[in-house]
């Protein structure tokens, strides 16, 4: 394993030996940076009692399967995680290290990099070879405006992929189940220690289930402020629709927080879907770009959510709403 | 208690934005600044903490000249003092590069916790926090909803998870926790505060006094660099519809139950 910095590897997601569906995400990820550097993506899997996924993961479009297994590792903790992720990438030194950009990779990942010597690339929606390198593409200013970003200086780097960056599965045929070959990933784990103890995981999400909604309203930080509602409710009731928001609409308590879309809160996929006063920041976006028609209104023509819209409209949510409320009224009246 | 709450000062996101000259970044002439959200709630849980349980906060940032004015409001809200990172070489870092820098400026003094906010607004790496917490050799984490001190140098801790999960964990003090916005509600500066904020210690720091070698902060010690910004192509975006409200409405609602199909 001592060569040069070389391969690709992928560090999946698991929880209660199930794959977090970003994780082959990560794979797709991990292959084209392969086929851009040389070689085949070798995939990570971490836990207890792992023989099972492991079989799994090896049906996918990966050469490797290092599986670090160990009761440490059976919940997830930061610590145990570097722990066991650190002298592996130290040994074999791959030239980088893929990870689904969750909010568990995010706990630990800068950790990593920090522990590891490592470059620190997160939330990458992309890359572009150029005669300099790559040049990997990420969000910046909560989405209005993408970057293109060097990695300067030799050695690992570890990047963590976008939700919806990359297609899992793609155009080629998987390989035959259990193709590829399971190995221990090297390091010792005996002495691995979790440093937090876990105490229970909380359900935050109430009683409002807003996947199963056909159109929904949403509203973000340019309603303004929870008086504002009112036109709202008016609209969603002309429409049969479900009430949902952004983040910022819910952290200000204008609306309960079981009414939150986006990656904290709920993924939706409505026939219909009405962003108003949503920026589009992607934090709100990978919960609702599933959406059958996305209608924007927003009064910066330079927001991002217009980029995913199918109709857009420029214009203050104020006098926008009233407005729609009456012409579907009066659509549903003729 | 003493409390260490690392602030950054970023572009505020709602004013109109564009390209500056060199493409590699917006242009920052005229542009309002602001505390970076998840960071003023970060300063909030750090100052009801000290109220709670005795004790001060100081608050640390790294930033140009301008990066004062943050560091002065957050003394008006009640921090006891504030250290500015204040030279050219500590500017354009990474998480790693940064980190290390506010690392070595917080272990010269000794603290039992460490909160900063989730994620910048701005170049949003968001491990800048954890990148401290390595330096410092603490436990930390990351998306904290929750933060509970506990007799016998414990802290309760809920972090949010995806889906709608909150995680309960218990780790050890000294810690780093990254606050998630939305965990309190900031206060707003009191006319009292502002005028005591002008009397509290404003210190400057540079790398030599952190014993760091200018080449391994800021922009010449990261491994990131940020080569071009750009607005999104709006080639496949919305089609617009653009006519006064009512108009707009109406033309909408044709094209939902025309085109669309949806209603």
């Amino acid at each position: 394993m001592a060569h040069a910095a070389n391969g690709v590897w992928v560090v999946l997601q698991q929880r209660e030996g199930r794959l977090h569906r970003m994780s082959r995400e990560a794979i797709a990820a991990g292959g084209r940076l392969a086929g851009v550097i040389g070689g085949r993506a070798e995939a990570v899997l971490l836990g207890s009692g792992m023989g099972e996924l492991a079989r799994e993961v090896a049906g996918l479009d990966v050469a490797a399967v290092h599986v670090a297994d160990a009761p440490a590792l059976a919940g997830y903790t930061p610590g145990a995680y570097v722990g066991a992720l650190a002298p592996a990438i130290r040994q074999a030194a791959p030239a980088y290290v893929v990870f689904p950009h969750t909010y568990q990779t995010v706990d630990y990942l800068a950790r990593l990099a920090q522990e590891t010597g490592s470059a620190l690339l997160p939330e990458v929606t992309g890359f572009d070879e150029t005669p300099e390198g790559l040049l990997w593409r990420r969000p910046v200013l909560g989405g209005k405006l993408h970057s293109k970003v060097r990695v300067k200086g030799g050695g690992t780097v570890l990047v963590s992929v976008q939700s919806g960056a990359f297609q899992a599965g793609g155009t080629a045929a998987a390989p035959a189940a259990g193709s590829a070959e399971v190995r221990a990933l090297p390091g010792e784990l005996s002495t691995l220690r979790p440093d937090r103890e876990i105490l229970e995981v909380e359900e935050v999400a109430g009683a409002v289930d807003l996947t199963k909604a056909e159109v929904i309203v949403a509203v973000g930080r340019g309603i303004g402020g929870p008086d504002k509602l009112g036109p709202v409710h008016e609209l969603a009731k002309a429409l049969g629709a479900e009430i949902g928001a952004s983040r910022p609409v819910i952290d200000n308590e204008w609306l309960p927080r079981d009414r939150q879309i986006g990656s904290s809160g709920q993924t939706v996929a409505p026939k219909l879907y009405l962003a108003l006063g949503i920026s589009g920041a992607i934090q709100h976006t990978v919960g609702m770009k599933g959406s059958g028609t996305v209608v924007a209104v927003n009064k910066d023509p330079n927001a991002p959510i217009f980029n995913l819209a199918d109709y857009g409209i420029v214009a203050d949510v104020h006098e926008l709403i009233p407005a729609l409320t009456a012409a579907v009224k009066a659509a549903k009246a003729t | 208690m003493r409390i260490a709450v690392c602030i950054k000062q970023v572009p505020d996101t709602e004013a109109r934005l564009r390209v500056g000259k060199d493409g590699r970044w917006i242009a920052e002439e005229d542009l309002p600044f602001r505390i970076n959200e998840s960071d003023e709630y970060a300063l909030e849980e750090g100052l009801t903490l000290a109220e709670a349980r005795g004790g001060e906060v100081v608050v640390f940032s790294l930033g140009p000249e301008r990066v004062k004015e943050a560091l002065r409001k957050a003394l008006a809200l009640g921090a006891a003092r504030a250290v500015h990172l204040r030279d050219e070489a500590f500017l354009g870092g990474d998480a790693l590069a940064t980190g290390k820098a506010l690392a070595k400026a917080i272990a010269r003094e000794g603290f039992d916790l460490v909160l900063t906010g989730s994620q910048s607004d701005d170049v949003g790496y968001g491990g800048t926090g954890s990148v401290v917490a390595g330096h410092l050799g603490w436990p930390h984490a990351w998306l904290v909803m929750g933060v509970e001190i506990e007799d016998g140098g414990t802290v309760k801790v809920k972090r949010e998870m995806e889906s709608g999960l909150n995680e309960i964990f218990r780790t050890r003090l000294p810690a780093v926790l990254e606050i998630q916005a939305g965990i309190n509600h900031p206060r707003y500066a009191s006319l009292k505060g502002i005028m005591q904020a002008k009397k509290k210690p404003l210190d400057e720091v540079g790398p030599g006094d952190l014993g760091l070698d200018p080449a391994e902060v800021g922009a010449a010690g990261s491994r990131l660099e940020i080569v071009s910004v750009a607005f999104p192509e709006t080639g496949a975006g919305a089609q617009r519809i653009e006519a006064p409200p009512a108009e707009a409405a109406r033309i909408l609602v044709e094209k939902l139950q025309q085109e669309a199909r949806v209603l």
